[in-house]
């Protein structure tokens, strides 16, 4: 973490301490009431119940694998609720917590992992495209999509931003540079929102860059900022204005959050293996939630029976998050067969119905196909 | 007989250091293959002995992996590239199907082009999409690169270490399923000595029918041999996917005069497609029935919740030896 550690203090834009005290910014300026905080710290205790709450059901074999968010819900509840309803997101796997303020919920998000389905909702539902696993596709596509939304003239006052999520990791690959060079050339209405949450499975960031990678937005053309992805505020105001920024026409803008994985990189990784727990404890101090926790006593804004409030419902969403989970139904053996393709293609239909008639020869017999 | 008992991952781990140790050109590259000793542990220990220059955590960027290691292999070295999951060769696959193959032959075998590429293929371990994928048709239909892949422990060891030394880019396919296998590995000799990893090899004999399987499909196709009682089947492990050694495969279906050949990957355009032209040209007044195929299906790899269904199991691989016989 050395070089990115010497970076940190200069760049990071913050506006809320990690003991929780205002620190307004004179680009950033967040005026939010007493009820948006509530919600902010609501949403970030929720979606930390949901993370905890599927990271069991691995464990106890209803999911094959769950990538947690853990640390890094300030960074997309922020974000997240900087959109705009018309904004459109690209996600990678991990975005639990901006699917979160999309309206998604547990029965959508955990169908992937637990394996009955590819995808799990509608995109154009939610504004919120499919989790992707090949790192650092999702941002060309997004650049495309920013592209298209151009063309269609869907800016302005009330036009359309799209933004796309990564880790650091996916700055190393080549899609994610070409994204930045498509974005700049076509001033495209995006933003590049990359978690750097200083590892990407056991390699930490200056494996992947020695550059900052806030300051790489520059050698492309465009506007990069560093953010502390802890701060749920700093996140929003600093997502807010790059939104802004890209539904006016003045192009893409590259926020770098810097945030931390507390947990696994998924639950079959082991990273006792390859980094340090003092490293994690440090980062416990900066922990996104307390900070706001701390925000709203001291500003005197929740009590404890809010608090009370938020854990309860908290609770009731860990009940729903494994009812839901159970009540995922398997797919049926011909779900394998659909939707490969929107017109019919008679090689696969024949092989369909060759599988279907094999499926019911053992109809009656042991161990009969369901 | 002098040797050990390892699973098909260490016996990896195992061909690979000493490949290390023999030459000091080899080099590992790949994203987490160091400390974490990548995520199937295919590496471990070794970044801990070799040191980070010979064990190189790689940036997360595939086409880089290949592109750097073809630099390299123009100044000497051997580099060994880890691609951490099938699904995520493709980044990779500019650098490898118009570069890394293409290279000897561009330049009138001026260079040559020792790379391996390792990647876990195939399904069953109930992972999420683009980590079980069998990519082999893809390589098998480009010139220039060896394909091969390993099915029992003893090969991995011996394998890796003659894809080490072979002077052309070899992609070496592991069935990750089979990871965690066990058996007696024969550890002395060298690679010379080992069977070659061109060839294939029966790995049961049997009068009736053929069936041709590799990688993780050998397994199946053994006990689909032990579960029929009625016919003798013979099991071919065909190991080299290119070139394949069809002597071994002609010879064998001669006797038996039927063939099966069974693939995780998609049947359509796969391996088996080309085993059973091959055999029909030459073989074709010794068969007494069709070449039978039995594959993944040609869709997308399915959710794990259906992977059961998509792999050609037990049932699927002795409905096939049926049909070979009801015709
Ligand atoms: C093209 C590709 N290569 C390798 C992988 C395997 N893999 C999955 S996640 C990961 C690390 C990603 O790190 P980062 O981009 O920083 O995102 P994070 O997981 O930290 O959110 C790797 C190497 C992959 N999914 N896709």
């Amino acid at each position: 973490m050395s070089d990115s550690a010497a970076h940190e203090e200069q760049e990071l834009i913050q506006l809320l301490t990690p003991d929780g005290e205002s620190v307004p910014h004179p680009d950033y300026p967040l005026d939010l009431t007493a009820e948006e905080v509530r919600g902010l710290y609501r949403d970030l205790v929720l979606v930390r119940r949901l993370d905890a709450e599927a990271v069991a059901l691995q464990r106890q074999g209803e999911l094959g694998l769950w990538a947690s968010l853990l640390g890094q819900e300030a960074a997309q509840i922020g974000s997240g609720r900087a959109l705009r309803r018309q904004d459109v997101v690209f996600p990678s796997y991990r975005d639990h917590g901006v699917a979160w303020c999309r309206g998604l919920g547990s029965k959508e998000l955990l169908g992937l992992f637990r394996g009955v389905t590819n995808g799990g909702w509608d995109p154009a539902e939610y504004n919120f495209y499919l989790y992707t696993i090949v790192i650092g596709s999702q941002t060309l596509h997004a650049t495309g999509y920013a592209m298209g939304v151009q063309r269609d003239g869907a800016l302005g006052e009330d036009g359309i931003a799209v933004i796309t999520y990564f880790g650091d990791g996916a700055t190393s690959q080549g899609d994610t540079n070409e994204a930045f060079n498509y974005a700049a050339v076509n001033n495209a209405p995006i933003v590049f929102f990359c978690q750097n949450n200083q590892w990407a499975i056991s390699e930490p960031s200056e494996r992947q860059s020695r550059a900052p990678i806030y300051q790489r937005a520059a050698g492309f053309g465009f506007p990069g900022l560093r953010v502390d992805g802890n701060d749920v505020f700093a996140c929003l105001a600093v997502t807010r204005e790059a939104l802004r920024h890209a539904r006016e026409g003045q192009g893409p803008t590259l926020i770098e959050a810097f945030t931390y994985r507390m947990g696994a990189h998924t639950t079959s990784d082991d990273p006792t293996r390859y980094r340090l727990s003092a490293e994690a404890e440090e980062w416990q101090r900066k922990d996104p939630i307390s900070r706001v926790r701390a925000y709203l006593v001291r500003e005197g804004m929740a009590d404890d029976g809010f608090f009370a409030a938020v854990d309860a419902e908290a609770e009731e969403l860990g009940a729903r998050v494994r009812t839901d989970c159970r009540a995922l139904p398997d797919p049926a053996p011909l779900d394998i067969f659909r939707e490969v393709y929107a017109e019919p293609h008679s090689h696969l239909d024949r092989q369909r119905a060759e599988f279907a008639d094999y499926l019911a020869s053992f109809e009656g017999a042991e161990g009969a196909a369901r | 007989m002098s040797g050990t008992e390892l699973t098909l991952g260490r016996a990896i781990n195992a061909g690979l250091r000493r490949a290390m140790e023999n030459d000091p050109k080899v080099l590992m590259m790949g994203e987490d293959i160091g400390k974490l000793g990548g995520v199937f542990r295919i590496t471990d220990g070794l970044y801990k002995d070799f040191g980070a220059d010979r064990v190189i955590d790689t940036p997360l960027a595939e086409s880089g992996i290949i592109g750097t290691a073809i630099g390299l292999a123009m100044r000497g070295y051997r580099p060994v590239c880890e691609i951490q999951f099938d699904g995520f060769f493709f980044p990779a696959a500019n650098q490898t199907f118009t570069q890394l193959a293409k290279f000897r032959a561009r330049s009138g075998g001026q260079l040559r082009m020792p790379v391996v590429i390792r990647i876990p293929y195939g399904g069953g371990i109930g992972a999420v999409e683009h980590h079980s994928e069998s990519p082999e048709a893809y390589f098998t239909h480009t010139a220039g690169l060896r394909t091969v892949t390993v099915a029992n422990p003893e090969d991995a060891y011996w394998m890796i270490q003659q894809a080490v030394a072979c002077d052309d880019p070899v992609v070496f396919l592991e069935p990750k399923r089979r990871y965690w296998d066990k058996a007696q590995v024969r550890t002395e000799g060298t690679p010379e000595t080992a069977t070659p990893m061109g060839a294939a090899r029966v790995a049961r004999s049997g009068t009736d029918i053929t069936l041709v399987a590799y990688g993780p499909m050998v397994k199946i196709a053994l006990q689909a041999a032990e579960a029929d009682t009625e016919r003798s089947i013979e099991v071919v492990d065909l190991r080299s996917l290119s070139p394949v050694d069809y002597d071994t495969v002609f010879e064998s279906v001669r006797r038996t005069g039927r063939l099966v050949v069974a693939h995780e990957a998609p049947v359509s355009s796969g391996l088996g497609a080309e085993i059973a032209a091959r055999v029909t040209e030459s073989c074709f007044y010794h068969l007494e029935a069709p070449v039978v195929r039995v594959g993944g299906f040609d869709t997308p790899y399915p959710p794990s919740r259906l992977e059961e269904h998509y792999l050609p199991d037990l049932d699927r691989v002795l409905d096939g030896v049926d049909r070979a016989f009801a015709f």
